[in-house]
């Protein structure tokens, strides 16, 4: 795990159910995850967030285009939205969620993921 | 064991101002389990950021809800000017709050109007909406909008308010005092009231932790945690206390949203006791680089922004996780155990914004 900036760290995809443990288990709420595609980098860049009271930290995760994350839902229930929105509208792949809506999240007659057709 | 069924619940219901689904588990009348799923109204305003510049987008961000239009763009603003070390002025600062608190008061009072309306007490909805309607009369004499606002921008905000309109309006907030406590006092003490709203809903504060509840519904279980204290804004000049209750049911919820629409006219007058007089924005130039987080207090909770920027006029990613996006958990965790009646006001519990969470 490495400290990028205050209050983000980034860690490896075999840190990341120990750490969404160690939260869990501290009582830390979980805030939010986010992905991004950052067109320069060309991965993706999952961040979960988490509080404590007024304490927030985030974690940073490098996933690389076809490579599967594990689901943190059956730790945190509150996932299942963020990581179904997470596969539907960018395409990460999400190992194991545990109500798995596949790709029906959001009830749209567009294509998905909105990621560009090239970038995936 | 009685006999089980599953009911469909929305997308169109009578109590519900906008559509989510529902697919209950009962066994007769209690509710076993409540699988919600959204999606009827999603407009995709995240991945604009390909079409609209990062000016453009402060106007994408304030569309994403009618009734936290002001507090969206306020929060996408202040991740950009983080993102470019703009310092915002700082009666723009107090201006912001001002608004922010106004949007606070229209939103808690349209929600105890629908509340009333949900358990069939229509004159008392009516009344709330009655109130509501010189907060939306406020905003229209300094905006010049009642639902779409347009003051923000990168670097501070677009229109001032004179003296005379901020004595004004806090002298209408002083004689509007009296009528919320007339109105609000029948929700926290009318026996029909009470036998809706108690011991309904339960959501500890260990359950409203693990759920990722935020906002009232969070301060509900007894759970003291306010972003406003972060000082954001004016804020950090502003005397409040975060308002919480320990009872943990929608009477909970509905005294805690009580609280502070009192609590946002006491902020009100504070802002304008104190508000300096400099300029209301910053010449911002250049493309921002790089990316920030924010994290404000709407009405329903705490809202999440994040801004990544690439050097270029067009974003990488806009990302917002509204405050309804986090409570939906904590509602199917509400609706557990519960009587099939209790389901509408429940949903309401959570002050539901579906566009809001759908984006």
């Amino acid at each position: 795990m490495q400290e990028i900036k205050k209050d983000m760290y980034l860690i490896d995809k075999a840190e990341l159910l120990q750490v969404i443990m160690e939260k869990k288990n501290a009582l830390w709420r979980l805030c939010q995850i986010c992905c991004s595609f950052p067109k320069a980098e060309n991965h993706y860049e999952v961040t979960y967030s988490f509080a404590n009271g007024y304490d927030f930290a985030n974690y940073r995760l490098i996933v690389e285009k076809d490579e599967e994350i594990p689901s943190i839902s059956r730790v945190y229930k509150s996932a299942i939205f963020y990581e179904n929105e997470m596969h539907e509208l960018w395409g990460l792949k999400v190992e194991n969620i545990k109500m798995d809506l596949h790709d029906k999240l959001y009830r749209i007659d567009v294509e998905t993921p909105f990621i560009e057709k090239e970038d995936k | 064991m009685g006999k089980r069924s599953i009911v469909p619940y929305g997308p169109q219901h009578p109590v519900l101002p906008e559509p989510i689904h529902l697919d209950l588990v009962l066994e007769d009348e209690k509710v076993l389990a409540a699988i919600p799923s959204i999606g009827f109204i999603h407009r995709g305003l995240e991945s604009l950021t390909s079409k609209k510049d990062f000016n453009e987008m402060t106007y994408v961000a304030e569309r994403i809800c009618g009734i936290c239009s002001f507090m969206h763009g306020m929060g996408y603003c202040m991740a950009v000017e983080d993102i470019m070390n703009v310092k915002v002025p700082r009666r723009a600062e107090y201006l912001r709050t001002i608004w922010a608190e106004m949007s606070r008061l229209h939103s808690h009072l349209l929600w105890l109007g629908l509340l009333a309306d949900g358990f069939g007490f229509e004159s008392l909805f009516m009344h709330s909406w009655r109130l509501r309607e010189k907060i939306l009369d406020m905003f229209e004499a300094s905006t010049g909008g009642r639902v779409i606002f347009s003051v923000n921008t990168i670097g501070g905000v677009l229109k001032d308010m004179p003296a005379d309109m901020l004595k004004d309006f806090v002298k209408q907030l002083n004689d509007m005092e009296k009528e919320l406590r007339e109105t609000t006092s029948i929700f926290l003490n009318d026996f029909t009231v009470k036998s809706r709203l108690v011991d309904v809903g339960i959501l500890t504060g260990e359950d409203a932790i693990r759920r990722g509840a935020v906002g009232p519904m969070m301060r509900a279980s007894g759970i003291s945690v306010d972003m406003r204290k972060y000082g954001y804004a004016a804020y950090n000049d502003i005397d409040f206390d975060v308002i919480t209750s320990n009872n943990c049911d929608s009477y909970a919820r509905c005294e805690v949203r009580i609280g502070e629409i009192f609590q946002s006219i006491e902020i009100i007058r504070q802002c304008v006791a104190k508000i300096p007089d400099t300029e209301i924005s910053t010449k911002v130039t250049g493309m921002p680089n790089g990316e920030a987080s924010v994290r404000l207090e709407q009405p329903r909770g705490e809202a999440f922004y994040h801004v990544r920027a690439n050097g270029t006029k067009f974003l990488d990613r806009f990302r917002v996780r509204t405050p309804t996006f986090a409570n939906l958990p904590a509602l199917t965790q509400t609706l557990q155990g519960c009587q099939y009646g209790d389901v509408p006001l429940l949903v309401l519990t959570i002050d539901p914004c579906i566009s809001c969470t759908e984006r």
